[in-house]
C-alpha cells in the first residue's frame, strides 16, 4: 500500500513538472519581440537576424524546439544568456543557492519561533500568554512583507540603531556570523506573515488536539501533563503544520522578488527582474522553472514526511 | 449476578462511595447545578449500573469520580471516597497514580478515544510502564499480549502492532478496554461502552465484561442509557435524572417492581422483542439546569405528580430496606401498586397493495478498480449488494436488518438511484429506473424520499425550518407561495412540532426535533416510498419512542411504504410488517414480522435475536454468539456466505453450495441448507455452555 502511494505521488509530481515546463515554454515563446532583435538591437539587418535565429535554433518548427527545450530541462541545460552569452545555469544556480539560504533561514525562524509559540499558546489557552501571542500574530499577519522590509531597513540599519548591513550577501565560507548578519533582516522581513500564519495554524490544531477524546484517555491513564503534550499531542497536532510549511515555501519564493530588490540581495528574484527588463528569454525560463521544480519537490517531500508521521495516510490511496 | 448478591455484599468492603455530591458548572449566564445530592456506592466484585436519558449527568458523575471535570466545573459539596481515600483532596501526583492504575475509565466512542498515531500495543504499554514495575522489555510485551488476549482479541501480537484505524469498531472497543484492564484496576468505569456497536458485537462485549468480573473481582460502574444492557449484566442499578438520583436498588427489584415513575417511564419507552408492547414516549423534555424548581425535578413529566410534588423537599425513601431499594418519590407506594400503562401493540390495519418497487437480482459493487489495477493483478471489488431480489408493496413497511457492513445502507441508497446499479434492475411502478427520462426521474425523486440517521448533517444549516420544508414543495409540486406556507405549517403540525420552530435554523433544535423536521421534509411531496436509514439510532431512548410512534402514525395516514434500515430488530419490530435479513450483501431470510420472530429461524437471524438484551433480569436466554467480524466483502466465503460464523453449520455442503431462498410456506423464505426442524428446535442444550 505504502509503495503504491509512493508511486502515485511520484507520478503526480512528475506530471506537475511536465505541465509547468510546457506552460513556461508556451508563454515565453509567445512573448512579443524576437530574440534576435534583443541580441542584435533594433538596427540589425535581416541577414544577421536570420543568422542569429539559426544559431539559437529558432528557425526550426515549434514541436522540435519544444522537444529540444524539454531535453534541456531534463539535462539542466537552458542554453546561454542572450545578453551576456554566459550559460544560463551558471547564472541561475549560484543565485538560486543564495535565495535558498535566505529561504532556509526564514523557514528555520518559522519553525523555531512559530511552532513553540503556537504550542505554548495552545497549552496555556485563554491565559495572558495566549492572548499576547495571539494578538501579536494578528499584527504579524497584517503587515505586508515590503512594509516590514522597509521598516526594518529604516530602523535597524541606520543610526542610532545601526545593527545590520543595508543589504548584500556574504557567503557562508566567510564565516557564519557575517553570513547570518546579512541574511537575518531579509529573512525576518520575508517571514513575518508566514511566522504569524504558522503560529496560528499550530495553535489552533494543537487546541483541537488537546480537546480530543484520546487526550482525555491519556490523562485518565495517569500520563503526566508534559507527556500528554509531547507524546500524545504534538505528533497529531503538528500534522497540518507540516503541510502549511511546505505550501508557504511557495509563497516565500514569490515574496523573494520584492525582498531581494529592497535589500539588494543577489538572489534569483533579482536575476529574474533583470532578465525580464532585458527580455533575456533563457534566463527568464530557467529563473521560473528551477524554483518551481524545487517547490514541487518540496511539496512532494512534505507529503512523504506526512505519511511517515501519520499511519492512516499510508492507506489513503483508496 | 442475581440472588446471592445481597447476602454476599454484606461481607464485601465498599470500594467507591460517592456521598451527597453536588457538581456545578460556570457558564456565561450563571451556574448550572449539574449534580445534586447524588450518592452512589460500588462494592468489590459488583457491577453497578447508572442509567438515565442523555443530559441527566451520567458522564459528569463518572468524570467527577476521576476528578476530571472541565475547567469550568467543580465539586461544590459532598465527598468521593475510594478505598478509604478522599479523592477530592488528592494531589495531582496522587491522582496520576490512581488514574489508569486503580481506577480505569473506559470512554465511550472508542474510535476517537484511541490515539490515532500510536499502535494499540504502545498505548497499552504506556499504562503498564507508568504504573507497574516491569523488569524487561519482553515482560512488558508479554503483559500487553496477555491483556489483549483477555479481551478476546484474536492474534494479540498482530493487533498490538496495528493502529486504531485498522481495527473494526468492536475491536477498538476491546482495545480501549484492554488499556483500562492493563493494570488490574480495582474500579472499572465503563461509559456507554456499547453505544454505536451492533447488537451482536454488543452481546459479545457484555459477555466479556461478565467473564472479566469473575476473573478480576473488580468493581464495575456501567453507564448506559440502554436499560437492557444493565438488566443483562448489572447487580445494582441507579437511575439518574437531570442531576438527581431518583431510584436505586438491586436490578431484579428495580426492573420488576420499579418504584419511581421515571424508571417506569424509561422502561416503557424501551422497545422489546416479542413482548407485544407499544413503545411509550416520555412526554416533555429533560429540564435545563440553570434554575432548579422546587420539589421533584421530574414532576413536569410525571403522571403521578400532585401539588406537594412541586413544593416539598423530597428525600430518598426506602422501598425495601433489606435490599437497599430506594426511590425519591412522594407517591412511591401508589407508583408500585398502579404502574403506568404500557399500551399493548395494536395490530396494524394496513393492507399492502400492489408492488410499487421491484428489485431483481440487484448487484452493487464498489471500487471495481481502474484499468491499471485490474491489469496488474487480481483486483476484487467490494461486493456490497450481491444478487438481491425483493418487492416493496404499496402501504407496507419493510424492515431491512443486519450487522454493520452487510450492505443494507448501500441497498437503500442504490434503489433510490443515489448510487448507480452494477447489474440487475430496479423497477418503480413497472418502469426500470435506469430508463427514466429527466422528467420521469424528477417524478421518481419526488415520490421516493430518504431519511438519514444523523438529522443534523442532513439538514442545511443555513436554511430555516420553513425554507427546508418549502424546498421540496417548490421542486416537486406546483403550489403557489401561500399554499406552500400553509402546507409547511400543516406538516410541522403533523410531526408534532409547534409553529414556533418555523423560523429557527437546525442548530437551534434538539436532535429529536431535527429528526422530526427531516421526517416532515420527506413527507412534504406526498411520497409513495420512504427509505429510513437508521432513523432513530442517534437519538435518545425517550425521543426514539416518540419518533417510532410518529413514523407508524404517518405510515397509516399517508399510506406510504417504508423501507426501514436498522441493525436493531426491536426497532424493526415496532413498525414493520415484513422483514428482510441481510448478510454480506445477500438476503438470507424474508417473511412477515411474526414469521421472522418465531421459528424456524435462519441461524443468523437466531443469533441476532438472541443478542438483544431484554429488560427482564430473570430471563434465561439461549446465548448464541457469532465468532469474529463480518468477513471481507471483497472476498466473501464460498458457498453459503454465513458458513464461516454459522453455529449450526452442517459440513461441506455449506462451503460449496450457496443455498437459495426457499419458501417454507406463507411467504417465509429462508436461505439455508438446514431442515425446517433443525431451524426450529431449541439450541439451549448445545449452546448454553458455550
Amino acid at each position: 500500500m505504502n509503495y503504491l502511494y509512493l508511486v502515485k505521488r511520484t507520478a503526480i509530481a512528475l506530471l506537475s513538472i511536465f505541465i509547468v515546463v510546457s506552460v513556461v515554454f508556451g508563454v515565453t515563446t509567445l512573448l512579443p519581440g524576437s530574440a534576435a532583435n534583443i541580441v542584435l538591437g533594433t538596427e540589425a539587418t535581416d541577414a544577421a537576424i536570420e543568422q542569429v535565429n539559426e544559431d539559437l535554433g529558432l528557425d526550426r518548427p515549434l514541436p522540435v524546439q519544444y522537444v529540444d527545450f524539454v531535453g534541456g530541462v531534463v539535462t539542466g541545460d537552458f542554453g546561454n544568456s542572450l545578453i551576456s552569452g554566459q550559460p544560463v545555469m551558471e547564472m541561475v544556480w549560484p543565485r538560486l543557492l543564495r535565495t535558498l539560504q535566505l529561504a532556509a533561514v526564514a523557514m528555520l525562524i518559522s519553525v523555531v519561533a512559530a511552532i513553540p509559540l503556537g504550542i505554548v499558546a495552545a497549552a496555556k489557552r485563554d491565559t495572558m500568554v495566549d492572548h499576547l501571542v495571539t494578538s501579536g500574530s494578528y499584527v504579524g499577519l497584517s503587515i505586508p512583507s515590503f512594509v516590514s522590509a522597509t521598516l526594518l531597513l529604516l530602523f535597524l540599519t541606520t543610526p542610532p540603531l545601526d545593527l545590520f548591513p543595508k543589504g548584500g550577501f556574504v557567503p557562508l565560507s566567510d564565516g557564519v556570523v557575517p553570513w547570518l548578519h546579512h541574511l537575518l533582516l531579509p529573512a525576518i522581513a520575508m517571514n513575518t506573515i508566514i511566522l504569524a500564519y504558522v503560529l496560528r495554524q499550530t495553535r489552533s490544531s494543537m487546541v483541537e488536539t488537546l480537546e480530543s477524546d484520546y487526550i482525555r484517555t491519556a490523562r485518565l491513564k495517569g500520563v503526566a501533563e508534559r507527556n500528554v503534550l509531547f507524546k500524545h499531542g504534538l505528533r497529531n497536532g503538528l500534522l497540518p503544520t507540516v503541510t502549511v510549511l511546505a505550501l508557504n515555501f511557495g509563497w516565500m519564493m514569490g515574496s523573494v522578488v520584492i525582498i531581494e530588490q529592497i535589500f539588494a540581495f543577489p538572489g534569483i528574484g533579482e536575476l529574474i527582474v533583470q532578465a525580464i527588463d532585458n527580455r533575456d528569454l533563457p534566463v527568464i525560463q530557467a529563473g521560473i522553472l528551477v524554483p518551481t521544480i524545487a517547490f514541487i519537490m518540496a511539496n512532494f517531500a512534505a507529503d512523504i514526511v506526512y505519511t511517515l508521521l501519520d499511519p492512516r495516510i499510508s492507506l489513503g490511496d483508496e | 449476578m442475581s440472588m446471592e448478591t445481597s447476602t454476599r455484599r454484606s461481607d464485601q468492603e465498599t470500594l467507591l462511595s460517592v456521598d451527597s455530591l453536588d457538581v456545578k458548572f460556570e457558564v456565561a449566564d450563571g451556574n448550572i447545578h449539574a449534580l445534586r445530592d447524588v450518592s452512589l456506592a460500588v462494592e468489590k466484585g459488583e457491577t453497578v449500573g447508572l442509567a438515565g436519558e442523555s443530559g441527566s449527568g451520567k458522564s459528569t458523575l463518572a468524570l467527577a469520580i476521576v476528578q476530571y471535570l472541565d475547567a469550568n466545573g467543580w465539586v461544590d459539596d459532598g465527598s468521593i471516597t475510594f478505598e478509604g481515600e478522599d479523592l477530592l483532596s488528592a494531589s495531582k501526583r496522587e491522582l496520576r497514580s490512581i488514574r489508569g492504575n486503580r481506577i480505569a475509565h473506559v470512554a465511550q466512542n472508542p474510535s476517537s478515544s484511541l490515539n490515532p498515531s500510536m499502535t494499540i500495543g504502545a498505548q497499552i504499554r504506556e499504562t503498564i510502564d507508568l504504573h507497574q514495575d516491569i523488569e524487561s522489555d519482553e515482560e512488558g510485551t508479554r503483559r500487553v499480549h496477555d491483556v489483549l488476549e483477555q479481551v478476546n482479541l484474536p492474534n494479540p501480537a498482530g493487533i498490538a502492532d496495528r493502529y486504531p484505524h485498522e481495527l473494526s469498531g468492536g475491536q477498538q472497543q476491546r482495545a480501549l478496554l484492554a488499556i483500562g484492564l492493563s493494570c488490574n484496576p480495582d474500579l472499572l468505569i465503563l461509559d456507554e461502552p456499547t453505544t454505536g456497536l451492533d447488537v451482536t458485537t454488543q452481546a459479545k462485549f457484555l459477555d466479556l465484561v461478565e467473564d472479566l468480573k469473575a476473573e478480576y473481582d473488580a468493581g464495575i460502574l456501567l453507564i448506559t442509557h440502554n436499560l437492557g444492557v444493565i438488566s443483562e449484566i448489572a447487580d445494582r442499578v441507579n437511575i439518574l435524572y437531570a442531576g438527581e438520583m431518583l431510584e436505586k436498588g438491586p436490578v431484579e427489584e428495580v426492573f420488576t417492581s420499579p418504584a419511581n415513575p421515571y424508571t417506569q417511564a424509561l422502561l416503557a419507552t424501551t422497545p422489546e422483542i416479542a413482548k407485544d408492547k407499544e413503545v411509550k414516549p416520555i412526554p416533555g423534555r429533560i429540564p435545563e439546569l440553570d434554575a432548579i424548581p422546587n420539589g421533584c425535578i421530574f414532576a413536569d413529566r410525571c403522571e403521578f405528580a400532585t401539588e406537594e410534588c412541586r413544593t416539598d423537599d423530597i428525600e430518598m425513601a426506602s422501598v425495601d430496606g433489606e435490599r437497599d431499594h430506594e426511590s425519591r418519590c412522594l407517591h412511591w407506594r401508589d407508583v408500585v401498586d398502579n404502574p403506568i400503562d404500557v399500551p399493548a401493540k395494536q395490530a396494524s390495519d394496513r393492507t399492502p397493495g400492489e408492488p410499487i418497487l421491484s428489485i431483481n437480482h440487484l448487484q452493487k459493487y464498489y471500487d471495481e478498480g481502474g484499468f491499471i489495477k485490474n491489469l496488474i493483478g487480481d483486483h476484487d471489488p467490494v461486493k456490497a449488494v450481491n444478487d438481491v431480489s425483493f418487492d416493496i408493496h404499496e402501504g407496507e413497511a419493510v424492515g431491512l436488518v443486519g450487522e454493520s457492513g452487510c450492505g443494507k445502507s448501500t441497498l437503500g441508497r442504490t434503489l433510490l438511484k443515489l448510487h448507480t446499479v452494477t447489474s440487475g434492475s430496479i423497477e418503480y411502478d413497472g418502469t426500470d429506473i435506469d430508463s427514466l427520462s429527466k422528467q420521469e426521474l424528477n417524478e421518481f425523486r419526488s415520490s421516493c424520499q430518504i431519511i438519514f440517521q444523523d438529522p443534523e448533517a442532513s439538514l442545511n444549516p443555513n436554511r430555516t425550518v420553513r425554507q427546508i420544508l418549502e424546498r421540496p414543495l417548490k421542486l416537486f409540486t406546483d403550489r403557489a407561495a401561500d399554499e406552500r406556507r400553509t402546507r409547511a405549517e400543516e406538516l410541522l403540525n403533523q410531526v408534532n412540532l409547534g409553529s414556533d420552530v418555523v423560523d429557527k435554523k437546525p442548530h437551534e433544535l434538539s436532535g429529536g426535533q431535527q429528526q422530526r423536521v427531516a421526517i416532515a421534509r420527506a413527507f412534504a411531496a406526498d411520497p409513495s416510498l420512504i427509505v429510513l436509514d437508521e432513523p432513530v439510532s442517534s437519538l435518545d431512548v425517550s425521543v426514539q419512542a416518540s419518533i417510532l410512534n410518529l413514523l407508524e402514525d404517518l405510515c397509516e395516514e399517508y399510506g406510504t411504504s417504508y423501507l426501514l434500515i436498522s441493525h436493531d430488530l426491536s426497532v424493526i419490530e415496532a413498525i414493520c410488517d415484513r422483514v428482510a435479513v441481510m448478510y454480506l450483501g445477500e438476503i438470507i431470510e424474508t417473511g412477515s414480522t411474526d414469521q421472522i420472530f418465531d421459528p424456524p429461524y435462519h441461524p443468523y437471524t437466531r443469533a441476532l435475536l438472541s443478542s438483544i438484551p431484554t429488560l427482564d433480569p430473570y430471563e434465561e436466554k439461549s446465548r448464541i454468539r457469532l465468532d469474529g467480524d463480518v468477513p471481507d466483502a471483497r472476498n466473501p466465503p464460498s458457498g453459503c456466505s454465513f458458513n464461516t460464523r454459522c453455529p449450526q453449520k452442517i459440513g461441506e455442503v455449506c462451503e460449496t453450495d450457496d443455498p437459495d431462498l426457499e419458501d417454507g410456506g406463507g411467504g417465509h423464505c429462508i436461505g439455508c441448507h438446514l431442515s425446517e426442524e433443525e431451524m426450529s428446535e431449541s439450541l439451549d442444550a448445545t449452546f448454553d455452555q458455550g
